[in-house]
């Protein structure tokens, strides 16, 4: 039904169709659905309860879906744990950035899938290749353009705000990702710290980095997104771009004040 | 499109937010917020040279050898608590864990008049088996705690009791004579060499030996990181992709493994084998590390502070004891000891760049 629109030939990267989650007697998932392109940023927006987080999870692997389909790059995948969707290609950046404030910043990098040492050492004393993972992490945030952030080795809980933040971003993109997912990536900032963040966004897709960017900030919405998936009682509502529709109809059809029809959305990519 | 997306800030300087603070306290709080053994092992130097004013025997190798034996029991088990801690756990069943190995082995390998078990095993299958049940034990405890989700504390508390009755039950309460064990089961108390006229005894070499692969593992291992990360924020670690439940059993476990060596060294150290050898063992290596700069919130410390620790406890009971003094200013000092490194902690993690 909702595929009529997409008639050029460009294939979703990621692709949801049906999702269903429950939390007891709350419906987080009424039969939801999600198109992301390549090269893409999808905003997801939506009141609180809409679903937004609990969506995203599914893809994350944070949340099991009880029922509906998931596609990564045109393949079917059930993703049981972060670990699942990170195999897949998906990263995720979550609201509480999931960094270990003690450990520092080349180690959260690495969290959870460090590099070995090459031969005995590494195989039969499981030594760590430290030194590998700080000169990757240093490039990585070079990438990123956060080179000033130079001592590798300083504890996370020792940087600010939006350092953390780049942090976790570059942890998401370091991994030969397809897909990021960022999950209130400002809610917690400061404005220069906001445009720290959202210029990481802009670099990401100037890469080719598809990114779903989960938001309660319309300007920043409207600002950064090429698609903006607004989400309602847990079901995907519209999808609409900044340039069919101003960051009031997107209210009105977040709280259900306006229906749109779907020749009027943008269900298919823009590029 | 950049020209929408790119806010008028530009090239943000973040390397302004990375001055170290000023002031020599600061800088202070900021080194040992980076190396956290640092304030143990001052405190260690500092104890050592005043008692050594206030008693010059104090320094003597063959004091200095005796604290080293002194400091065997505890230090080995504060191995394990040290694991434990870094989790945001704690053990309270250490000590009952590792009597419960030491009475095994050490009823499995008597010979003689023994009027409860008189298996006269090989003392190395002893041995074994005695470690195998203290493993064992551990790893109850980290399936209490994972499977049923309680706090460490309460589990453990519950064990404690657990594993002194089933040592009453099973061997009574009677102590196994050094006479009645083979020379083996005393290994770890044996001295065999001297550095001067200190006397280097295996069960601290063994402690020693501990303390370096813990050191290794914890420093250079993913295992060891994600020890670190579980303590230090468990929802993190696990949307990090780590298996924080698997982590916690075999933290418990291998904890368990050390009280299981820890005995076979009791053995050694004290000669026999005794179901009341060591009362107050669990605090004493809450003390330990706690002095030696762990934090009881988890995710940081190290191995080598919690030996710093250990030393610091006999240091400061051996010094006031030469000193002159009895027993309740001993109790006393560690007390105030123990308070003062927790402030120290809390003081420390409240470092900002």
């Amino acid at each position: 039904m909702s595929d009529t629109a997409t008639a050029v030939d460009v294939k979703p990267i990621v692709k949801g169709r049906n999702l269903v989650k429950t939390f007891g007697h709350v419906v987080g998932l009424n039969h939801a659905d999600l198109d992301l392109f390549p090269g893409e940023v999808l905003a997801v927006i939506g009141d609180n309860g809409a679903g937004k987080s609990t969506l995203i999870k599914c893809f994350s692997g944070a949340h099991v879906p009880e029922a509906g389909t998931m596609e990564v790059d045109g393949r079917p995948v059930h993703f049981r744990s972060t670990n699942d969707a990170r195999a897949a290609g998906i990263e995720t950046v979550f609201q509480t950035l999931a960094v270990s404030p003690a450990l520092d910043i080349a180690t959260n990098l690495f969290l959870g899938r460090e590099l070995r040492k090459p031969g005995p050492l590494g195989q039969f004393f499981r030594m760590m290749d430290k030194k590998q993972m700080r000169t990757q992490a240093a490039q990585q945030l070079s990438d990123l353009g956060i080179s000033t952030m130079q001592d590798i080795t300083q504890a996370v809980e020792t940087l600010s705000g939006g350092q953390r933040q780049a942090v976790a971003v570059a942890r998401a993109a370091a991994f030969g990702s397809k897909v990021i997912i960022l999950d209130e990536p400002t809610a917690a900032l400061g404005v220069r710290e906001s445009a720290r963040v959202l210029q990481l966004i802009h670099d990401l897709r100037e890469k080719g980095m598809p990114v779903i960017l989960i938001s309660h900030n319309m300007p920043q919405v409207f600002e950064i997104a090429d698609r903006i998936h607004v989400q309602r009682l847990g079901r995907r509502a519209a999808v609409v771009t900044p340039q069919s529709h101003t960051a009031n109809d997107a209210v009105a059809i977040m709280t259900g004040a306006v229906q749109v029809p779907e020749e009027e959305q943008q269900l298919g990519p823009v590029r | 499109m950049s020209s929408t997306v790119t806010p008028d800030v530009g090239a943000v300087d973040l390397s302004s937010e990375f001055d170290q603070p000023s002031g020599i306290v600061a800088k202070i709080q900021a080194i040992l917020h980076r190396y956290p053994y640092l304030s143990p092992l001052t405190v260690l130097i500092l104890a050592m040279i005043v008692f050594t004013m206030l008693n010059e025997r104090f320094i003597l190798a063959t004091n200095l050898s005796l604290m080293t034996q002194q400091a065997v029991i505890v230090g080995t088990l504060a191995i394990a608590q040290t694991l434990i801690i870094l989790t945001a756990g704690i053990d309270l069943s250490i000590g009952a864990v590792m009597v419960f190995g030491q009475m095994m082995m050490a009823n499995m390998a008597a010979q003689g008049a023994s009027n409860v078990a008189n298996f006269g095993l090989p003392s190395a299958l002893a041995i074994i088996i005695g470690i195998a049940i203290a493993t064992l034990a551990g790893a109850f405890n980290g399936f209490l705690i994972v499977r049923l989700k309680l706090p460490p504390f309460i589990v453990t508390l519950g064990t404690l009791s657990v594993f002194t009755a089933l040592t009453l039950i099973f061997f009574k309460a009677r102590t196994i004579q050094g006479g009645e064990l083979p020379d083996f089961m005393r290994f770890m108390g044996t001295t065999p060499f001297k550095i001067g006229s200190f006397q280097v005894m295996t069960g601290v070499l063994a402690m020693l030996g501990l303390y370096a692969l813990f050191s290794y593992i914890l420093r250079n291992t993913s295992w060891g990181t994600h020890i670190y990360a579980v303590g230090d924020d468990p929802e993190a670690a696990e949307l990090s992709g780590i298996n924080t439940d698997r982590v916690l059993f075999s933290v418990y476990t291998v904890s368990g493994l050390i009280m299981g060596i820890a005995a076979w060294i009791t053995i050694g150290r004290v000669g026999s084998a005794s179901p009341n050898v060591a009362p107050d063992i669990n605090l004493d290596t809450i003390t330990a590390v706690v002095i030696g700069g762990t934090s009881l919130f988890g995710g940081r410390g190290t191995m080598i502070g919690t030996l710093l620790g250990a030393m610091i406890v006999v240091v400061v009971q051996n010094g006031l004891a030469l000193a002159g003094y009895d027993q309740a200013p001993r109790v006393l000092a560690v007390g105030l000891l123990v308070i003062a490194a927790v402030s120290l902690d809390q003081w420390i993690r409240k470092v900002k760049a």
